[in-house]
C-alpha cells in the first residue's frame, strides 16, 4: 500500500527524497500548508528571502556552484508573479530550478479569486516544463519529474502549481523510484560517424578552434575534465563564451580568453580565421557570432549539443553531433586516438604563431592613472589578492562590470562564475550570491556589481544578515549605467538620455542599516588595502569602489560587425556602428 | 592603443539588411504530433508558434487514445527548409511531445478536412448549388426552403474551390475542421 500522506506533506516528501537540501522562498496565504509541515521538521532548510525574484536568482546561484537543482517555494499570485524574471533567466542560461508556487483552491480557479493569477499560462513561455496539479495522487509522481526535466538533457527551470485544496487533502505518495519519468529520455551518445568526420577533421585542420560553452559546465565534471584532455591532447586553442568560463582553466597556456561582444581579441581573431571550429555545448549565440553572414566564414564547423534545436538554429554547420558533451567528448577521443592521435603539426604551429601575434596586442590593457580607480585596476587588484583561494565564487550583475570581470578575473574551475548571460538580468548577482554562499558556507563569495543593477535587488542584504552569509559585494560605483551610457557613447552622440543615477544612496550608510560592514574607496593607493580589509572582515560587506565614471569597454565588436572588426579602445569608436547597426541590440 | 587600423563606419550593413538566401523558399509542411492528452498541451504548442513567429495554416487536435492519452495535433505550416526544420526540432524536444512526423517528407500522404457550407437562395441559384454539389460530392445534411448545408471532405484545395464556387450562390457561412492527415502505405 503507498503512504497517504497530504499534498503538503509530499511535497516536503519529495523534496527530501530528491536530496533538497535547501530551499529558497516566501510564504503567503496560498501556500501555508506546505510552509506548516517546513516547520515540522529539519531535514529541509528554509531561507527566507526579500522578494521572490531573489529566490529564483538564489536558486540559480545555488545550482550553477553546485550543479545540483535549486528549489524555490512561493505562494500564488504575486509571489508566482515574482518569480517570472528568475524562470527567465533560469531558461536562457540552461540552468536546472524547480519551482513551487501556491495556488487558490481548485474550486476557486477561474474566479479571479484573492491572489489568483494563471501561473502556468504566464510560465509557460519562460519554463522548460510546467504542471498545474489539480489531484493528490499525483502530486508526488509530479514532483519526482519535475526534478528529472529539470535536470535532464538540457537543463531549465520548472514549475509546479499546486492548488490549496490539493495541499491540503490526503493522496498516496508515489515513490521516487516510480515516477513517470521515462518518456523524457533526451539521446547522449552522438553519432558515431559524425563524431568519426569530425575526428577526421581534426588530423588534418591547420587552423582548428575549440569554442566551448555552458553545456559542458552543464554536463559535469567529467565533460571538463575530457575538454581539458582534448585540448591537451591535440594542443588546439580553446577559447568560451560568458557562460562556459572555468572549464578549461585561465592559467592554460591554449586558453585564449572568452570570445564574443566583449572578448578577446586573440580569440575572435581566431575564430574569424580558424579552418576547423570545433563548438562543445555552446549555441551560437547572437553575442558571440556578431554579422552572421560574416562569421567564420572559413571554417568547417562542427557542433555538440544535447538539444537538437540548436543545431542549425543560426549557425549552418558541417557536422552536427545531437548528444552529451562527456559522452560525445568520450567518444570523440576515442575514435581519434584509434586512429593514430594525429594533427595537422606543421599547421598548427603556424597557427599558434599567428595567435602569439594576435596576443601580441595585448587588447586589455588600458590607461591606468593614479588620479582615479579604473575599473579594470579594482578588478585586476581583486583578481590578484584573491586568485589563489581555491574556494573563490564569483557572481555579477548586467553591465560594464560585468565584462570586465569576465575579462580580467581568471576562472581554473567550473562552477566557480555565476553571471546573467542569455538575459542580461540586471539585479542577478546579489541574490545568486546568497545562494552560492548557502551551499558553500565556508567560501569566497564575492558579487562584482555595478551600482545601478545592486540596487534592483538591495532588499536581499536582508537575507545575508539573516542567515549570516559573509558574501562580498564589490560595487564598481561609475553613478552611471554605465554599458547604457557607452551604448549612447557609440550610437546616439553622447546624448546620455536616462543614463545617469542621480540620488544614490549613500553604500556605507546603507551596509550599517543592513548591519553589514560598509567599505568606500576612491582613491587607486587605497584599493589593496580595503579589499584586504574586505576579506578579513567575517560577515557581509558592502564594498563602494567609486570608479572613473565614463570608461569604455573594451575589446567590443560593434553590432553587425565581424569578428575581425573590433574596436580595440576609444580611438576608433566614432561612427563606429553605422545607422543599420545600429538597430541591432 | 589601437594599433590596427580600424576604419569609421567599417559596419557599413548590418544584419538585418541581409537576407535569407532561402527566404523566397517556402514550403508547406504537413506535422502530426503525438502529444500526451493533458490540460495545456494544445496552448504550449500553439505557444510555441506564435513565440517564435511561426505560421499556422491549419492546425487539428483530437484524441487519438483514450486509455494512453494520446492526442495527434495535425498542424500545416509554411516556412524555410531551415525553419521547417527549427519547428521539428523545437516541436520534439517539448516535455509532452512524444512523436513529431513531417508527412510532407516521410513520403505520401493522404490529407483531407471536412467542412460545412451554409447556402442560401432561390430559383436558379438553389439549383445549380445543389447541381454543383452533387459534382463534388456533398452531402446535404440540412435543408429548409431556402436553404442548405452541404457536408463535405476533401483536400483543402478542393474545399476551397468548392466555397469557391457557392459565394455567388448565396454563400452564407463556412465552417472547416483543419487538415486530418495520415502517411499512405502500410506504416
Ligand atoms: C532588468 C534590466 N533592466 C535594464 C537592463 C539594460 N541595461 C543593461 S546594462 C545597464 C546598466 C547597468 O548599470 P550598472 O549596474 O551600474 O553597471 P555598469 O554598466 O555601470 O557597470 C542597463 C540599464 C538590463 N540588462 N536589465
Ligand atoms: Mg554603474
Amino acid at each position: 500500500m503507498a503512504r497517504q500522506m497530504t499534498g503538503a506533506e509530499m511535497v516536503v516528501q519529495a523534496l527530501i527524497d530528491q536530496g533538497v537540501d535547501t530551499i529558497f522562498g516566501y510564504p503567503g496565504g496560498a501556500a501555508l500548508p506546505i510552509y506548516d509541515e517546513l516547520f515540522q521538521q529539519d531535514k529541509i532548510k528554509h531561507i527566507l528571502v526579500r522578494h521572490e525574484q531573489g529566490a529564483a536568482h538564489a536558486a540559480e546561484g545555488y545550482a550553477r556552484s553546485t550543479g545540483k537543482p535549486g528549489v524555490v517555494l512561493v505562494t500564488s499570485g504575486p509571489g508566482a508573479t515574482n518569480t517570472v524574471t528568475g524562470l527567465t533567466d533560469a531558461l536562457l542560461d540552461s540552468i536546472p530550478i524547480v519551482v513551487i508556487t501556491a495556488q487558490v483552491p481548485t474550486f476557486m480557479i477561474g474566479t479571479d479569486a484573492f491572489q489568483e493569477a494563471d501561473t502556468v499560462g504566464i510560465t509557460r513561455p519562460c519554463t522548460k516544463h510546467n504542471y498545474l496539479v489539480k489531484d493528490t495522487d499525483v502530486l508526488a509522481g509530479v514532483m519526482h519529474e519535475a526534478f528529472h526535466v529539470a535536470t535532464t538533457g538540457r537543463p531549465g527551470p520548472v514549475l509546479i502549481d499546486i492548488p490549496k485544496d490539493v495541499q491540503f487533502a490526503k493522496g498516496s505518495y508515489v515513490e521516487k523510484n516510480k515516477a513517470p519519468t521515462g518518456h523524457y529520455a533526451p539521446k547522449l551518445k552522438g553519432d558515431i560517424d559524425q563524431i568519426t568526420a569530425l575526428a577526421a577533421l581534426m588530423e588534418t585542420a591547420k587552423r582548428p578552434i575549440i569554442y566551448s560553452g555552458g553545456g559542458v559546465i552543464n554536463s559535469g565534471d567529467s565533460a571538463t575534465a575530457l575538454l581539458r584532455e582534448l585540448a591537451k591532447e591535440t594542443n588546439f586553442p580553446v577559447t568560451s563564451t560568458l557562460m562556459g568560463l572555468g572549464a578549461y582553466p585561465a592559467s592554460g597556456g591554449q586558453w585564449l580568453g572568452m570570445l564574443g561582444m566583449h572578448g578577446l581579441y586573440e580569440a575572435n581573431m581566431a575564430m574569424h580565421d580558424c579552418d576547423l571550429m570545433i563548438n562543445i555545448g555552446s549555441r551560437f549565440d547572437d553575442r558571440i557570432t556578431g554579422r552572421i553572414d560574416a562569421f567564420s566564414p572559413k571554417s568547417k564547423k562542427a557542433h555538440i549539443d544535447i538539444d537538437p534545436s540548436s543545431i542549425n538554429k543560426v549557425i549552418h554547420v558541417d557536422v552536427p553531433i545531437i548528444g552529451d558533451v562527456a559522452h560525445v567528448l568520450e567518444d570523440l577521443l576515442r575514435v581519434w586516438k584509434s586512429r593514430g592521435r594525429k594533427t595537422h603539426g606543421e599547421g598548427l604551429a603556424k597557427w599558434w604563431k599567428q595567435i602569439e601575434e594576435w596576443r601580441a596586442i595585448r587588447c586589455l590593457d588600458y590607461k591606468n592613472t593614479e588620479k582615479v580607480i579604473k575599473p579594470q585596476y579594482a578588478l585586476q587588484r581583486l583578481e590578484a589578492l584573491t586568485k589563489d583561494r581555491k574556494d573563490r565564487y564569483i557572481t555579477t550583475e548586467v553591465g560594464q562590470h560585468q565584462m570586465w570581470a569576465a575579462q580580467y578575473l581568471g576562472f581554473e574551475d567550473p562552477n566557480r562564475w555565476m553571471t546573467s548571460g542569455g538575459l542580461g538580468t540586471m539585479g542577478y548577482g546579489l541574490p545568486a550570491s546568497l545562494g552560492v554562499q548557502v551551499a558553500h558556507p565556508d567560501a569566497l563569495v564575492i558579487n562584482v556589481a555595478g551600482e545601478a543593477s545592486w540596487l534592483m535587488n538591495m532588499q536581499e542584504m536582508g537575507t545575508a544578515r539573516q542567515y549570516n552569509l559573509p558574501v562580498k559585494q564589490f560595487i564598481l560605483n561609475n553613478e552611471r549605467l554605465g554599458m547604457v551610457r557607452q551604448w549612447q557613447d557609440l550610437l546616439h552622440g553622447n546624448r546620455y538620455s536616462h543614463s545617469w543615477s542621480e540620488a544614490l544612496p549613500d553604500f556605507m550608510l546603507l551596509a550599517q542599516a543592513f548591519g553589514a560592514k560598509g567599505i568606500t574607496v576612491s582613491d587607486p593607493s587605497d584599493v589593496d588595502d580595503a579589499i584586504m580589509e574586505m576579506l578579513k572582515f567575517d560577515g557581509p560587506v558592502v564594498f563602494d569602489c567609486l570608479v572613473e565614471k565614463h570608461e569604455n569597454c573594451f575589446p567590443m565588436i560593434p553590432s553587425g560587425a565581424p569578428h575581425n572588426e573590433m574596436l580595440l579602445g576609444d580611438a576608433g569608436v566614432a561612427d563606429a556602428i553605422g545607422s543599420t547597426g545600429a538597430v541591432l541590440v | 592603443m589601437s594599433p590596427l587600423k580600424i576604419k569609421k563606419g567599417t559596419s557599413r550593413k548590418s544584419a538585418y539588411d541581409l537576407k535569407d538566401p532561402h527566404a523566397d523558399v517556402s514550403e508547406r509542411h504537413t506535422l502530426a504530433c503525438i502529444v500526451t492528452n493533458e490540460a495545456g498541451v494544445l496552448a504550449r504548442v500553439i505557444g510555441l508558434f506564435s513565440g517564435r513567429g511561426y505560421n499556422i495554416e491549419s492546425l487539428t487536435v483530437a484524441e487519438i487514445d483514450h486509455e494512453g492519452h494520446r492526442s495527434r495535433i495535425t498542424v500545416v505550416t509554411s516556412g524555410t527548409p531551415e525553419v521547417i526544420q527549427q519547428i521539428k526540432a523545437q516541436l520534439g524536444r517539448m516535455v509532452p511531445v512524444h512523436d513529431v512526423h513531417d508527412l510532407t517528407e516521410e513520403g505520401p500522404a493522404v490529407e483531407r478536412e471536412l467542412a460545412l457550407f451554409k447556402v442560401a437562395g432561390s430559383g436558379d441559384k438553389r439549383i445549380e448549388a445543389i447541381r454543383l454539389a452533387e459534382i463534388f460530392r456533398a452531402n446535404v445534411v440540412d435543408s429548409t426552403l431556402k436553404s442548405f448545408v452541404f457536408e463535405m471532405t476533401g483536400t483543402s484545395e478542393k474545399i476551397d474551390a468548392f466555397a469557391d464556387l457557392m459565394r455567388p450562390l448565396g454563400l452564407v457561412e463556412v465552417a472547416r475542421t483543419g487538415v486530418a492527415a495520415l502517411s499512405r502505405g502500410e506504416v
